[in-house]
């Protein structure tokens, strides 16, 4: 029984029809404040390919376009009574403000986390963000005017691109290959960069199991790409949230263990904890430190207290390493099962990174098929992936797409692969049939909206 | 309607599986807001496997379906409520298979006497077992540039592109395949574009003002449709009189024509000489914050809220019947 409304109320009063002389034009963009955006909102437009997402999410597709990391396997009866210690013992200030830079307990914890990734550092030299997503926000805030230039792998994470772009830089991709950044290509980019004058604020890069192409920088790369930004004089930014999420072997050290002025690092427990405390980090110097915890205090007094304090709780109270192993054995076995599935769906002609470790596989299809145009086409098969545009800021991409296996179940994933080959089959009968030459790579030069599964997608 | 004639619960039907879930979902959201504002309890429902038992709880509910592209529009859903004896707002089932596809509205609206644009409509195998070359030099010599081509059964503008010259053929229905297996191809009308909703609250269909669309890109695609601000409206339009008259009557008999129910929007192109050229018809038009019929019923003087109520009202006493599926217009 709702809420009635009597038959009398709602009857249509006789007299009310519209008269033309009574009618007063509206003339409308239905936004009464579309002339007085800031230059930096432009550009922030619904999507269609965006709104296929929305599609993803119900069950009966097959989802291989999130990013959601799995955590069914989370303790949860652990965390909640840590949770609950916390708040009796510590409610009172895990529940007031807190400082700029992040509470200390946090901070060297991370710093013990950092070790076994070969980083030492001080609890002072590190920042609290709000996901390692913020740290990105605030570095690039303090860094960077509106259209300076900020170097990016090609492919990139959609997520960095979106902040280059709303603080109006110019991103400039450079290629990778299995080995991840090809230096020789970061080089001829910053001399002919230099060579036109512009100003090239640093080189974002994901080093490890990167989103979305899925590869790795060998050490040796690394060695390389350093000894190229000191004489460079180029600042690195590492990003690093799934350096720990490798299945084969230690974890390589991180660049920000090999070279501690060149490069500023931001760290995440979205991965290895969960993401929804949204605690991150910023290893930087201390002027750029300090200039951070200015950026950090305007843009929300302090990152989430409770948040810290439950997650410090976490490390101190639970054996984080060993659910960071078992984090690991699901994401390999996924890994294990995407590889299969591909192997045994996709059509000749389609090859990919093989990941060796995170979330991501890169796929690359044969020549003439567009993974942009063809999405709509895969939704209605019921699977789902993010085309590669997403991932480039210059309208590339839609010769490659990113394959998620983080979130579904193994016999799922296989599912997945099976659905995406029949579409690609089909798709690439459509090719015979229209001979299409595909719009040129270099065709779509604008800058397309965010077109990539919002975070809450799995 | 309980025995004492109080209006129950009404179930905003909104999502689907469609690819134009998000503009379904945010329409839902605006017309359960709408009939909230009005008192009216409102239960909101996906299409989903638990939509039928919670029909069979809120037994006395009336259904208003808000979902756009197949999951609503091709009258499945509606079937089945018939079926059910749910007491629904909207155009029954067949009529709505009749009107979503493009192909074929055109087809009935253009036997009724009002003009339509040149179309072809082909399945894409087709193309596969006739060849393509020879059909796109064919379309290019029939049609002519620039055209059109479109899914037949889609919405938002998704898979539409106009294309001027031959080379661009091949990949539009490329991009309209994407959507469907069938594609229409039409002759592109140029002139001024406006839509023209028709309401039916209970004794007999009215055409609101018509909405006259004005993209700031040029192009009223899927962005210009759901980002507020790149897009002007204007209500009235701005039409001679003569010429918004017979827009308004072009609505209506496109409405009666094709046995349409309740609410309906027509998309329109004035065409130099003042004549209304039908595009296509939409038999769940968009309710969404960028929607050309909310637009229309403010102007008309109307609250969203009471537009809704009215309608779910009318739906309510007409009451759900199993009845014999049939092509009848109302």
């Amino acid at each position: 029984m709702g809420h009635a409304r009597s038959v009398s109320e709602t009857s249509p009063p006789d007299s009310e029809e519209p008269a033309p002389e009574r009618l007063r034009r509206q003339d409308t963009r239905l936004d009464h404040y579309i002339d007085r955006y800031a230059a930096r909102a432009h550009g922030m437009t619904a999507s269609a390919i965006r709104a296929l997402f929305a599609v993803a999410n119900r069950p009966e597709v097959v989802s291989l376009a999130g990013g959601m990391p799995n955590i069914t396997d989370l303790p949860l009866d652990v965390v909640g009574s840590v949770i609950n210690e916390l708040v009796l013992n510590d409610g009172r200030r895990a529940m007031q403000y807190g400082s700029g830079q992040g509470e200390p307990t946090i901070r060297e914890a991370i710093c013990d986390v950092m070790r076994l990734e070969n980083i030492s550092a001080h609890p002072d030299d590190v920042m609290i963000s709000v996901g390692s997503q913020q740290g990105l926000d605030l570095l690039t805030r303090i860094f960077c005017n509106p259209g300076d230039v900020v170097i990016c792998e090609a492919p990139s994470y959609v997520g960095a691109l979106g902040v280059f772009r709303s603080y109006q830089c110019e991103v400039v991709h450079v290629a990778m290959d299995e080995q991840g950044l090809n230096p020789t290509a970061l080089a001829d980019a910053l001399r002919a960069l230099r060579r036109a004058g512009r100003t090239v604020k640093f080189l974002y890069t994901v080093p490890n199991y990167h989103n979305p192409a899925g590869v790795t920088q060998s050490l040796d790369r690394r060695l390389e790409l350093l000894h190229l930004a000191e004489k460079a004089d180029l600042l690195v930014i590492e990003d690093n949230p799934y350096g720990l999420l490798g299945f084969d072997g230690e974890p390589i050290p991180t660049l920000r263990s090999l070279n501690e002025r060149q490069v500023i690092y931001l760290g995440s427990f979205s991965k290895t904890f969960a993401p929804g405390f949204r605690v991150g980090w910023v290893l930087a110097p201390h002027a750029v430190r300090e200039k951070l915890v200015l950026a950090q205090e305007a843009a929300t007094l302090c990152p989430p207290v409770f948040s810290q304090f439950a997650v410090a709780a976490y490390l101190a109270n639970y054996d984080w390493r060993g659910q960071i192993k078992i984090f690991r054995e699901m994401y390999r076995e996924r890994r294990d099962a995407m590889i299969a599935g591909l192997t045994s769906h996709m059509p000749a002609g389609t090859t990919w990174t093989y990941p060796e470790g995170g979330f991501f596989v890169w796929l690359t299809l044969p020549p003439g098929i567009d993974s942009h145009a063809m999405l709509p086409r895969a939704v209605t098969a019921r699977v789902a992936y993010v085309p590669g545009t997403a991932f480039y800021a210059d309208g590339f991409g839609s010769r490659h797409m990113r394959l998620s296996y983080c979130f579904p179940t193994p016999e799922r994933i296989i599912e997945g692969t099976r659905r995406l080959g029949e579409v690609l089959e089909y798709e690439a009968g459509m090719l015979e049939i229209f001979g299409t030459a595909v719009e040129s790579e270099s065709g779509r030069l604008s800058l397309g909206p965010r077109e990539a599964p919002g975070p809450d997608q799995a | 309607m309980d025995d004492n004639g109080y209006l129950q619960t009404v179930i905003v039907l909104s999502g689907g599986l469609s690819h134009e879930r998000d503009v379904s979902l945010r329409s839902g959201r605006r017309v359960s807001q709408a009939l909230r504002s009005r008192g009216i309890e409102v239960v909101e429902s996906d299409v989903d496997s638990t939509l039928l038992s919670r029909l069979a709880e809120l037994t006395g509910s009336v259904v208003f379906p808000v979902l756009h592209g197949e999951a609503g529009e091709d009258g499945a859903l509606r079937e089945v409520f018939d079926l059910l004896g749910v007491p629904f707002v909207g155009s029954v089932g067949s009529a709505c298979r009749v009107a979503f596809d493009k192909s074929i509205a055109t087809t009935v609206v253009g036997a009724a006497g009002i003009r339509t644009p040149t179309q072809v409509a082909l399945p894409h195998e087709t193309f596969r077992e006739l060849g393509a070359q020879v059909l796109v030099k064919a379309l290019g010599d029939q049609i002519g540039f620039p055209m059109m081509v479109k899914p037949s059964r889609c919405g938002s503008a998704l898979g539409c592109s106009k294309v001027t010259r031959a080379q661009e053929l091949p990949a539009a229905m490329v991009g309209a395949y994407a959507y469907g297996s069938v594609a229409v191809i039409e002759e592109f009308v140029e002139g001024t574009e406006v839509t023209v909703a028709v309401v039916d609250r209970g004794r007999g269909p009215i055409a609101l003002p018509a909405v006259e669309i004005r993209p700031e890109s040029g192009v009223y695609d899927y962005a210009a449709r759901y980002t507020a601000g790149a897009t002007r409206f204007l209500c009235p339009a701005e039409l001679e009189p003569d010429v918004a008259n017979r827009s308004a009557d072009v609505a209506l008999r496109v409405h009666a024509a094709l046995g349409l129910r309740d609410l309906s929007r027509t998309d329109l192109i004035i065409a130099s000489d003042g004549e209304p050229v039908f595009l296509e018809v939409n038999v769940s038009p968009g309710m969404t914050e960028t929607s050309a019929v909310p637009l229309a019923i403010e102007t008309a003087g109307w609250s969203l809220g009471k537009m809704c109520a009215d309608l779910v009202h009318a739906a309510a006493i007409r009451g759900g019947r199993a009845r014999k599926i049939s092509l009848a217009a109302h």
